[in-house]
């Protein structure tokens, strides 16, 4: 009989029951919340007059309205407000442990799961929010689930699923200098596709995965769901248990030893089988740069813009066509000829130390160049915040021109005052480039910190490694 | 939740591939803490020529004629047809909902984004996936002639043409049950209650660091 698969035995862990009809009930260690996919949950919960079955294992934060300047002086708009004290009475009426927005553990969801030790190997996480296959990066199964789902979870602590495929993608080799975890993952989602990783579990492998840092492999797992797959996984090392070490919610003395224990096996067997195995070349993988409205419409930053013309299938013809259009682009002009007109550094992809520390070492002693009407940096945490301005990093981005701003998801996705007006470019090292993401209008090119930074300081797309 | 057994209805077609949740609702209605009335603002940066924002009075903005669903042949549309991987993106279930208020309850796609497909069950509607030629074959079946309509049988896993041919359908079995008796999953979980407790004591042994 072949092995079983990380994920295989993450499965075989949590299931509570076989249902015998194709979905198994699956037990949740950890939910994460925030106020947007949250309120009809707890709603929901009332009116059914229906208790959360195991408080402790949810942890609450909000995100994606918080302000990143004035944070003294609440939320201005009217309907973020409500939606962020709703969470607050909420967690206040159910007795849910919240990081409100004065609290200097606040952050995105997917920040602070893993920095406060919440997010533990071997676990299952979820959130009402699909960027959940971060936490994959511990060796847990963690995906996005819906706001009935969440309300199910509260109820129950657990989730009707059907069993995925499973997928690895094997990066093999070593990545070059100055290559990082976003171009890596850029680089698969542009072989595989936005569809690719539909209907499977993933997987991340090989030599250059083993490479990565822990927050290397949160943006890596944080993409999973850009390539279709609502869950992205790494498997335990070293680096993780050390990474999880001393955390607040770790276990502590002798639980810590029988979890390392555990832990240890969090790993796919060699013998395992994979319904599909894809391999990719670490070695020719270039700094990525987007140039549409889909994280599959990617290229190296030596590329050109594609010509439409060169796609076979129709249906990518026209979505290239669509795309340049949107994007008001030419085929066939170099990528590091596109001016960008803001920089946005943060989102639960690219906001940990590692990102600000790898941006700061493009902009240290450099000017943001004139063509740039705001070049932020938004840190996942309050947490991560105060690290970096113990480094100096706020420093070295205020001198070059950056704005310093407050934790939250921010331009990411533009629900707070955060956005780009119609038809301004930008480079931003967050996860998703559709339409209007950013701002209606918006034209998003997604990159990892350090190219970000490097367009920031020249004004246009430029290969990193010419600046280093 | 509410029944779903059979549906005969108008059918609008989406012509785009990959149509992603930031489409079906834009990020700024998500702020809603309520779980309907998402519905005018269903597409709302391709409907309107306006932007959009929480609390306007939709009747009085102007419309884009070239959208799709504004054109007077799609009123009434029920059931929606669309190109490959739709719904992709956010897990935010205000799309099941916007497409739910706004009368969709079927989708016929070639295939769907895992979060939006399961999120669609929750709410009442059926989404369905069929081969892309024979998706192919209904967009331009629904291009050429005004007022086409489909009736899908759930029951019988089918959908019935105009002309009274059939194409059938998959759908899993837990979730066809659910929809026809428009069950909700957390009751249906909760008379596994025994199982859970059994599960969660044995847990407490193995894992101990995961019980708080
Ligand atoms: S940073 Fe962006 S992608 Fe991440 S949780 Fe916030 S809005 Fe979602």
């Amino acid at each position: 009989m072949a092995g079983k698969t990380l994920y295989d035995k993450l499965w075989q862990q949590h299931e509570v029951r076989d249902n015998g009809d194709g979905t198994s009930l699956i037990y949740i260690d950890r939910q994460l919340v925030h106020e947007v996919t949250s309120p009809q949950a707890f709603e929901g919960l009332r009116l059914a007059g229906r208790k959360p079955w195991r408080v402790d294992a949810n942890l609450a934060t909000p995100d994606h309205n918080v302000p990143t300047t004035d944070r003294d002086k609440g939320i201005a708009d009217p309907v973020s407000r409500l939606q962020v004290e709703t969470l607050d009475q909420n967690c206040t009426d159910f007795g849910i442990t919240e990081f409100a927005m004065d609290d200097i553990r606040q952050g995105i969801v997917h920040v602070i799961g893993p920095e406060q030790g919440a997010t533990l190997p071997g676990m299952t996480v979820v959130c009402g929010d699909s960027h959940t296959s971060t936490h994959g990066a511990f060796g847990a199964l963690a995906f996005g689930i819906g706001t009935s789902e969440v309300e199910h979870v509260l109820a129950t602590q657990c989730l009707i699923q059907k069993k995925s495929k499973s997928m690895l993608i094997s990066v093999d080799g070593q990545v070059g200098e100055g290559i990082t975890a976003k171009d890596i993952v850029l680089a698969i989602i542009g072989r595989i596709g936005t569809a690719g990783g539909t209907g499977y579990a993933i997987e991340f492998g090989g030599d250059a995965i083993k490479a990565l840092s822990i927050e290397g492999r949160m943006t890596l797992c944080n993409m999973a769901i850009e390539a279709g797959a609502r869950a992205g996984m790494v498997a335990v090392d070293d680096k993780t248990i050390e990474y999880v070490k001393g955390r607040p919610y770790a276990p502590k003395g002798d639980e810590w030893q029988q979890a390392v224990s555990a832990w240890q096996d969090l790993v796919s067997d060699a013998d395992a089988d994979f319904d599909q195995v894809i391999h990719l070349d670490a070695t020719t993988i270039q700094p990525q740069v987007t140039w549409g409205t889909s994280p599959e419409m990617v290229v190296g930053i030596d590329a050109r813009v594609p010509n439409p013309a060169s796609f076979s299938d129709p249906v990518k013809q026209e979505g290239a066509q669509a795309a340049l259009k949107y994007m008001g682009l030419e085929a066939d002009t170099p990528i590091n000829e596109i001016k960008v007109d803001k920089v946005f550094i943060g989102s639960c992809t690219n906001s940990r130390i590692e990102d600000l520390r790898a941006a700061a070492d493009i902009a240290k002693g450099r000017k943001v160049a004139d063509n740039i009407k705001i070049a932020m940096v938004v840190p996942g945490s309050g947490l991560v915040k105060q690290q970096a301005e113990q480094e100096g990093l706020d420093k070295v981005f205020v001198e070059a021109g950056f704005e310093w701003r407050e934790p939250g998801c921010s331009m990411c996705l533009a629900m707070n005052a955060d956005r780009l007006e119609a038809g301004e470019r930008c480079a931003s090292t967050s996860n998703r480039n559709f339409e209007g993401r950013q701002g209606q209008g918006g034209r998003t090119h997604l990159v990892s910190p350090a190219m970000a930074a490097a367009a920031a300081v020249t004004g246009h797309f430029v290969d990193v490694r010419e600046l280093n | 939740m509410e029944k779903f057994k059979t549906l005969k209805a108008i059918v609008a077609p989406m012509d785009r591939a990959n149509v992603d949740t930031d489409a079906i609702i834009p990020k700024q209605f998500l702020k809603s803490i309520k779980r309907s009335g998402f519905g005018p603002n269903l597409f709302d940066e391709w409907r309107y020529l306006d932007h959009g924002e929480p609390g306007m009075d939709n009747s009085q903005r102007p419309l884009n004629p070239e959208f799709v669903l504004n054109k007077q042949r799609f009123q009434g549309a029920k059931i929606l047809i669309a190109r490959e991987n739709f719904g992709c993106g956010s897990s935010r279930e205000h799309a099941p909902w916007a497409l739910e208020d706004y009368g969709f309850r079927v989708i016929i796609a070639p295939s769907y984004a895992d979060i939006f497909f399961n999120n669609c069950f929750k709410n009442g509607i059926l989404p369905i996936v069929l081969d892309a030629d024979t998706v192919d074959g209904l967009f331009k079946a629904v291009n050429e002639q005004e007022g086409y309509e489909l009736t899908v049988d759930l029951e019988k896993q089918i959908i019935i043409k105009p002309d009274g041919s059939e194409i059938s359908f998959d759908v899993d079995e837990f979730r066809k049950h659910c929809l026809i008796n428009g069950l909700d999953d957390i009751g249906l979980t909760l008379q596994h209650v025994d199982d859970i407790k059994a599960y969660e004591e044995k847990r407490k042994q193995v894992t101990p660091w995961l019980f708080g």
